[in-house]
């Protein structure tokens, strides 16, 4: 099993993190993994992106230009990765902000309103929790035990306060994506 | 022939006036003839001898006139590239705290090239010595402009007279480093004459048994001459120096420490 | 003990691993895409625990001749950088090197010239393999292509340099410093307590006194000394290369690539071997010294070679030298920060197998 998954968005969503997140659910769950951020100053503000590979075998290349899921969280994240995903991949996009909609044939799409639905739950921070529980939906590779371990892990001690409402946010996610087209 | 039972009399312990200290070695010097150098190599050599800790001493010799500084004092001895002595000496004072450490630096090392090296060492409060002897010129290579060369001083680079509106003013580095909370005993000396010679003596001392206390950079400036570069007999570059340099850079404290070591200095 | 696993950048592992391979010192100044180096070693603060000294620099000049004054004292301790800081470093390396000291010197390398980019190039190897300070010298160099091999290279690094009284430097790049992956870490090590006979601690009466420096002004004795390295070097040439082939028995076709270009073009020979190209990888671990025996053994074999970097076609001269025009050797290289894909890797092999260039 190899699932090659591209994370895109502005800086301040917790495209990062939630990578990270994945890489450390991975990591427990007896994976392979890899973690490879975009860095430097467009990370401050600008577009952020992290290709996260989680395999049963060795990973080669940890970096890769076609993706078996792109999760794309803004419009120049959607126009310049859509083309990445591979045929019969997910694309799975927020579509808060969206003026133009994804519009490749051979994939599935699925849309997870996170913004929207962490500003509901007056939870701006667990966005990224909702996208995630999105995509574990979806693409159920890690296990949600092995994802909250994998939370714990990548989060300093002092915000495991915070865990309950992250977990909330996941299971969230995993109710509201909504299939738009399936390939 | 005179008779020689006389001069045997005269050698004796009572009458000795000077001694070659144990730790410098029987290496010919190589500056040249009324070089301060050799004079202050002499100072560190008996200040070491007399501490007693030629075995816990280690110096960081420099680029310049005193390279060779480590064929001179018989102590384990690292040689800095140009200007860079405070940084290699920070990290064998860091890695060694209870060693003793020090730099020695003419004024091209320590005050143009390495002058980010000096200042951030002192400004760290690196706690070692750093011996800046300074004599406005660059020795080893023949006589050039120097950070510290005066106003109107005349060098290879500077053939018609340093002209600080487009050769820049003299730097005073130790009046620089004075001001830095990390440094704790800031002084300026010569070794021109027997009693600055003791003077410069005096505070050597001093630094070093302060380095036992920990408490942050000693610096030395020893003004000196250059009989060569200045183009001037031993006799008249020390009247020179007199006359114009120590204007420039006067004798004495900058940075006293209120605390005093541990050790009273010996009295010289 | 046993080791531990962690989820680590590449960065984080060689802060972590000079710690646990009992670092004396490190001595470091930021520079993206490698400052959580000196950041994770301030947050851990060893030397409440193991003693290390931890110490951000004035400058990355001055941070290499800290690592010659530390060295000098026969002490382990590094330094790291990024490109243009380690072009900064040269001079201090290159006296290290003319004192035979032994350190460590970690470039995560970015792209240039100049100020360049921070993004991941390979476009230093000519720097860290061929010179980049001024004289006859050669650094031990190692390119790890994982973060595993960023932790492990630090304490082979230091093992290495103190065997050859010989700066080892750890060619890494922006792409491998800022992953994360999988590593296991060593277990910790004591700091060592014997101190090298020739290291200044201090002069006791049972020694002479021991002098580090890299000057002498007599031509015959420099030349003495310059032939003492080649003698070193060359037993480094003959002991010390170190590689990992790849799918290499039955290969036709060789990708020679290190660090992150071997990774990609791991995949490359997964993706042409599908197509039923009979491709293999033969991946450098050391490049100097460089394994030149090997690569022309191959060359017996295989049809053609193309070097993969992410530079202008710096190793590719390396290749060349080695197989000795016995057969073609091509380059393919991306810069200024882009890392090339598995498949135009492959499509580039392509390309040369029907003779285009």
């Amino acid at each position: 099993m190899t699932e090659e998954i591209l994370i895109a968005g502005f800086g301040g969503q917790g495209v990062l993190s939630m990578g990270k997140i994945m890489a450390y659910s991975g990591v427990i769950q007896d994976m392979e993994v890899s973690w490879m951020p975009s860095y430097g100053p467009e990370m401050r503000g600008g577009t952020a992106n992290v290709i996260v590979i989680l395999s049963s075998e060795r990973i080669s290349s940890p970096i890769i230009r076609h993706f078996d899921t792109a999760i794309i969280l803004n419009q120049q994240s959607l126009d310049k990765f859509e083309q990445s995903v591979k045929p019969g991949g997910v694309l799975i996009y927020d579509g808060n902000g969206i003026t133009r909609h994804p519009e490749r044939k051979d994939i599935s799409i699925y849309r997870v309103d996170a913004a929207e639905e962490a500003s509901k739950m007056n939870s701006p921070k667990t966005f990224n929790m909702i996208v995630l529980g999105g995509f574990l939906k979806v693409k159920p590779v890690l296990t949600m035990e092995n994802v909250i371990k994998g939370l714990k892990k990548s989060l300093p001690e002092r915000y495991h306060k915070l865990i309950p409402e992250n977990e909330k946010s996941l299971l969230r996610g995993e109710e509201i994506i909504k299939e738009i087209q399936k390939f | 022939m005179k008779d020689m039972t006389g001069i045997k009399e005269i050698i004796s312990p009572e009458n000795l006036a000077y001694k070659k200290s144990e730790i410098l070695t029987d290496e010919i010097m190589h500056y040249c003839p009324g070089c301060g150098h050799s004079t202050a190599h002499r100072i560190l050599a008996e200040i070491i001898e007399e501490e007693g800790i030629q075995q816990d001493t280690i110096g960081v010799s420099p680029v310049g006139c005193s390279v060779f500084l480590y064929n001179y004092l018989n102590i384990d001895w690292q040689e800095a590239a140009h200007g860079r002595a405070p940084a290699v000496a920070t990290a064998i004072k860091r890695l060694l705290p209870e060693k003793f450490v020090f730099t020695y630096q003419g004024d091209g090392d320590l005050a143009a090239i390495g002058t980010a090296e000096t200042i951030h060492a002192c400004n760290r409060g690196e706690n070692f010595l750093i011996i800046f002897v300074n004599n406005g010129i660059y020795g080893m290579t023949g006589g050039q402009m120097a950070p510290t060369t005066l106003p109107g001083m005349k060098s290879s680079t500077s053939p018609f007279g340093r002209d600080v509106r487009t050769m820049g003013n003299p730097l005073k580095m130790t009046d620089i480093v004075a001001t830095l909370p990390g440094t704790y005993y800031v002084t300026r000396q010569s070794v021109h004459n027997p009693s600055n010679v003791k003077k410069t003596k005096r505070a050597m001392r001093k630094a070093f048994q302060y380095q036992k206390l920990n408490k942050g950079t000693c610096f030395i400036e020893i003004v000196s001459n250059c009989p060569s570069g200045w183009k001037m007999t031993p006799v008249q570059s020390n009247k020179w120096m007199e006359e114009n340099m120590f204007p420039f850079y006067p004798l004495g404290d900058l940075k006293v420490p209120e605390e005093q070591p541990v050790q009273q200095p010996k009295s010289e | 003990m046993e080791k531990e696993l962690r989820l680590m950048k590449g960065n984080e592992a060689v802060a972590e691993a000079a710690i646990r391979a009992g670092a004396d010192g490190y001595f470091g100044y930021p520079i993206t895409p490698q400052s959580e180096i000196i950041e994770y070693l301030m947050e851990a603060n060893p030397y409440e625990t193991t003693g290390m000294v931890v110490l951000q620099a004035e400058s990355e000049v001055a941070a290499i001749n800290m690592v010659y004054g530390g060295a000098g004292c026969g002490k382990k301790v590094m330094t790291t950088s990024s490109s243009p800081g380690i072009s900064l470093k040269q001079e201090g390396i290159t006296y290290i090197a003319g004192a035979e000291l032994p350190c460590l010197i970690v470039n995560v390398v970015r792209g240039g010239p100049g100020l360049g980019t921070i993004q991941p190039a390979q476009s230093d190897y000519f720097q860290a393999v061929k010179g980049g300070g001024h004289g006859d010298y050669h650094l031990i160099v190692l390119a790890p292509a994982s973060v595993q091999e960023m932790a492990d290279f630090v304490d082979l690094g230091f093992e290495l340099a103190f065997r050859y009284r010989n700066p080892v430097m750890m060619l890494s790049d922006g792409a491998i410093g800022q992953m994360m992956e999988k590593v296991w870490l060593s277990p910790p090590k004591e700091r060592s307590r014997t101190v090298p006979d020739w290291a200044t601690t201090g002069k006791p009466p049972t020694r002479e006194r021991n002098i580090i420096t890299s000057l002498e002004l007599d031509p015959n004795r420099q030349e003495i000394f310059n032939e003492k390295l080649v003698v070193k070097y060359n037993e480094i040439k003959e002991k010390e290369v170190r590689f990992e082939e790849f799918q290499c028995a039955d290969a036709e076709y060789l990708f020679v690539a290190y660090g992150t270009s071997a990774r990609v073009c791991q995949k490359a020979v997964e993706l042409a071997r599908n197509q039923g190209i009979k491709a293999g990888l033969l991946r450098p671990i050391t490049l100097f010294p460089y394994p030149s025996k090997q690569l022309n053994k191959l060359a017996d074999q295989v049809r053609l070679m193309l070097s993969v970097e992410m530079s202008a076609g710096q190793m590719v001269e390396d290749v060349m030298l080695s197989v000795n025009g016995k057969v073609p050797v091509y380059h393919y290289g991306r810069m200024g920060g882009m890392i090339p894909t598995p498949d135009e890797v492959v499509e580039n092999l392509k390309e040369r197998i029907k003779g285009g260039r």
